[in-house]
C-alpha cells in the first residue's frame, strides 16, 4: 500500500466540504477571508512567552467548525499532518533558553519551554483557521476572493494551477512508485538510488505537461490573465461578521483574559 | 467561404534536438472535409497538427489556413479559426470547474458574459455535458473529460476542428457517443489517430504519413484496401475490412 493517492484524494475531501449549505457556507469569501486573516495577524501579534493569552482564542476554530458543521476529527488530522513543520521550528527553544521563568508546583519551567509551546499553539491556530476558510469555501473560491481582494494575479494563477494540476502529479507519482514496487522484491522502502531518477523524471514529466497545458492556453486566447465569471456581493451580514470577529479579536489581544479571570477568581476567595 | 480551407506546402520541420519531424509534407483540405492523418508512431502526425495551429513554426514551406498564410503577426486568428482538441485532455482542462474552462476561451475573445453563458451552454449541451458544469475537471471520467475537451473549442466557435487521437482511451461506448457526435459536426475536420475504423467512419480521404512524407493521400476506403500501404506504415486494416475470425468470411 502506498498513501499518496489516499492523501490527495483527502485534499479533495475539503472540496467536498466546501459544498456543505451553512450560513457560514453562504458567506461571501471575501468576509471569511478577511476575518480569518485578522484572527492570524492577532495571533502572530503575541510576544514569545504569550500562552495563557492565546488559549481564548480557541474559541474561533471552535465556533466556525461547529457552525459549518465540519469534521473535528479530520482537520485535527490535517493540521496533525503539517505538525512537524512547527515543532522543528520550535524544538532548539528548550535547549536554548534555560532560563526558569515560571514555577508549577516546584518544577521550574524554563523560558524555551514556554516559547515552544506559545510556537505550537500558534501554529495549532493560525492552521486550523486556515484550513477552515478553505473547507468552508473551497480552494479555488478562495482564489477568486484573493483576486477580488487585489492580490497580484500572478500569485493566484499560481495556486490555482497548483491546486489544479496536484491531483494529477500525485496520481502521476503514485503510478511510478507502484510501476517500482512491483518490480523490487525486496519490498524495502526506497533506495536513495532509485529515489532520485523517480523524482528527476517527475520534474521533466511536469516540465513537459506545462509546455502542453501552455499551449492549450494559448489556442484558447490567453494573454496573461485568467477571465473568470463570478459575482460577489457583501451585504450587512458580512459586514457583521467581520465586524464581530474583529471586536473580539481586539479584545482578545488587549486583555489578557485568563489572567484576568484568574485574579477575579483570587479575588473572590481572599 | 474560403476561410475552412487548410493548405500546407512543402513542409519541413526538424527538432531543435537534430530529430526530424516533417521533410517535404503538401496538401489542401478544402471547406467541409473530414481528413484522417494517419502513420505509425513518430511519423510525424502530431508535429504536423502543432504547425496548423501555428504552435511550431516549419523550418521550410508554408501553412496556408483560408486566407491567411500562417505568420506570426495573424497568428491570433488563426488560433481563433482552429480549434485543436489535444490527445490528453487533463492537458486541455486547466480551470477549477468545467464552465470556467468552456468560458476560458470565449472570455479571452472579449464577448460579453451573456454571451459566454450562452456560448457555455450551447458547447456543453452539443456534447451532452450539460450536467457536468459545475464539476471539477479532475473528478470527471475520461469520456467526460474528452466532451468538455471538444466542448471548450466549440465554445470559440472555429471554422475548422484538429484532434490528436480522440477516441484513444475511451471505452468502446464513449467511442462511438464520440464517433456520433463528431458526424455531427460541419467543420473541416482533421484527424490524427491510429483507429482506423473510426477514419473509415468520419473521414471520407485519409493522408498517410510515414517518416516525415505523405505517403498516400486520397479516399479512405480505398487506402485501406492497399495492404502494401498499410504494412509499410505499420497499419492494419480497420476490423471491419479484415476476415471475421469466427465465421471466416470476408466483412467488406
Amino acid at each position: 500500500m502506498n498513501n499518496i493517492g489516499r492523501n490527495s484524494f483527502d485534499i479533495g475531501y475539503m472540496d467536498t466540504l466546501a459544498g456543505g449549505d451553512s450560513y457560514l457556507h453562504r458567506l461571501d469569501p471575501r468576509a471569511k477571508l478577511i476575518t480569518a486573516f485578522l484572527f492570524i495577524v492577532a495571533v502572530v501579534s503575541f510576544g514569545r512567552y504569550a500562552v495563557f493569552a492565546l488559549i481564548p482564542f480557541l474559541v474561533y476554530p471552535a465556533v466556525m467548525i461547529s457552525l459549518g458543521g465540519l469534521p473535528y476529527g479530520y482537520l485535527l488530522k490535517k493540521v496533525l499532518v503539517v505538525s512537524p513543520f512547527a515543532i522543528v521550528i520550535g524544538i532548539f527553544n528548550p535547549l536554548m533558553d534555560r532560563e526558569i521563568v515560571m514555577q508549577i508546583g516546584g518544577i521550574g519551567i524554563s523560558g524555551g519551554w514556554i516559547s515552544f509551546a506559545s510556537i505550537l499553539l500558534r501554529f495549532v491556530l493560525t492552521v486550523s483557521a486556515a484550513l477552515i476558510v478553505i473547507a468552508l469555501t473551497g480552494f479555488n473560491t478562495v482564489c477568486l476572493a484573493l483576486t477580488k481582494l487585489g492580490v497580484p494575479r500572478p500569485f493566484v494563477v499560481q495556486l490555482m494551477f497548483f491546486y489544479r494540476y496536484l491531483f494529477v502529479l500525485t496520481d502521476e507519482a503514485e503510478r511510478m512508485v507502484r510501476a517500482r514496487s512491483l518490480r523490487t522484491f525486496d519490498a524495502g522502502a526506497m533506495r536513495f538510488k532509485t529515489f532520485v531518477p523517480l523524482i528527476g523524471h517527475l520534474l521533466l514529466r511536469t516540465l513537459d505537461r506545462a509546455e502542453r497545458i501552455y499551449l492549450a492556453m494559448r489556442c484558447r486566447g490567453f494573454d496573461g490573465r485568467i477571465p473568470m465569471i463570478r459575482s460577489l456581493r457583501i451585504h450587512f451580514r458580512e459586514v457583521a461578521f467581520v465586524t464581530g470577529w474583529a471586536v473580539l479579536f481586539t479584545v482578545l489581544r488587549c486583555y489578557n483574559i485568563p489572567l484576568l479571570l484568574g485574579s477575579l477568581v483570587t479575588e473572590a476567595f481572599r | 467561404m474560403s476561410h475552412h480551407i487548410v493548405e500546407a506546402q512543402d513542409l519541413h520541420y526538424t527538432y531543435p534536438d537534430g530529430t526530424r519531424g516533417l521533410s517535404g509534407v503538401s496538401f489542401r483540405i478544402s471547406h467541409g472535409e473530414s481528413v484522417a492523418l494517419v502513420g505509425e508512431n513518430g511519423a510525424g502526425k502530431s508535429t504536423l497538427l502543432l504547425h496548423l495551429n501555428g504552435y511550431l513554426a516549419a523550418t521550410r514551406g508554408t501553412v496556408r489556413i483560408g486566407d491567411y498564410p500562417l505568420t506570426s503577426k495573424n497568428l491570433h486568428a488563426v488560433r481563433r479559426a482552429v480549434g485543436m482538441v489535444f490527445q490528453n485532455s487533463d492537458d486541455q482542462l486547466f480551470m477549477p470547474t468545467v464552465f470556467d474552462d468552456v468560458a476560458f476561451g470565449p472570455l479571452n475573445l472579449g464577448l460579453s458574459e451573456v454571451e459566454v453563458e450562452l456560448r457555455v451552454a450551447q458547447s456543453l449541451e452539443t456534447v451532452g455535458a450539460g450536467h457536468l458544469r459545475k464539476r471539477p475537471p479532475y473528478k470527471l471520467s475520461q469520456g467526460e473529460k474528452r466532451s468538455v475537451a471538444i466542448a471548450t473549442v466549440l465554445a470559440m466557435s472555429p471554422d475548422i476542428l484538429v484532434m490528436d487521437e480522440p477516441t484513444a482511451s475511451l471505452d468502446p461506448m464513449s467511442r462511438s457517443r464520440l464517433i456520433e457526435l463528431l458526424k455531427t459536426f460541419r467543420h473541416t475536420k482533421i484527424i490524427a489517430t491510429h483507429d482506423l475504423d473510426m477514419a473509415a467512419d468520419l473521414c471520407e480521404r485519409t493522408i498517410v504519413l510515414h517518416q516525415g512524407k505523405v505517403t498516400a493521400d486520397g479516399p479512405t476506403i480505398e487506402l485501406f484496401r492497399d495492404e502494401g500501404l498499410l504494412h509499410r506504415s505499420s497499419l492494419e486494416k480497420p476490423l471491419r475490412m479484415q476476415k471475421c475470425p469466427v465465421c471466416s468470411s470476408r466483412a467488406d
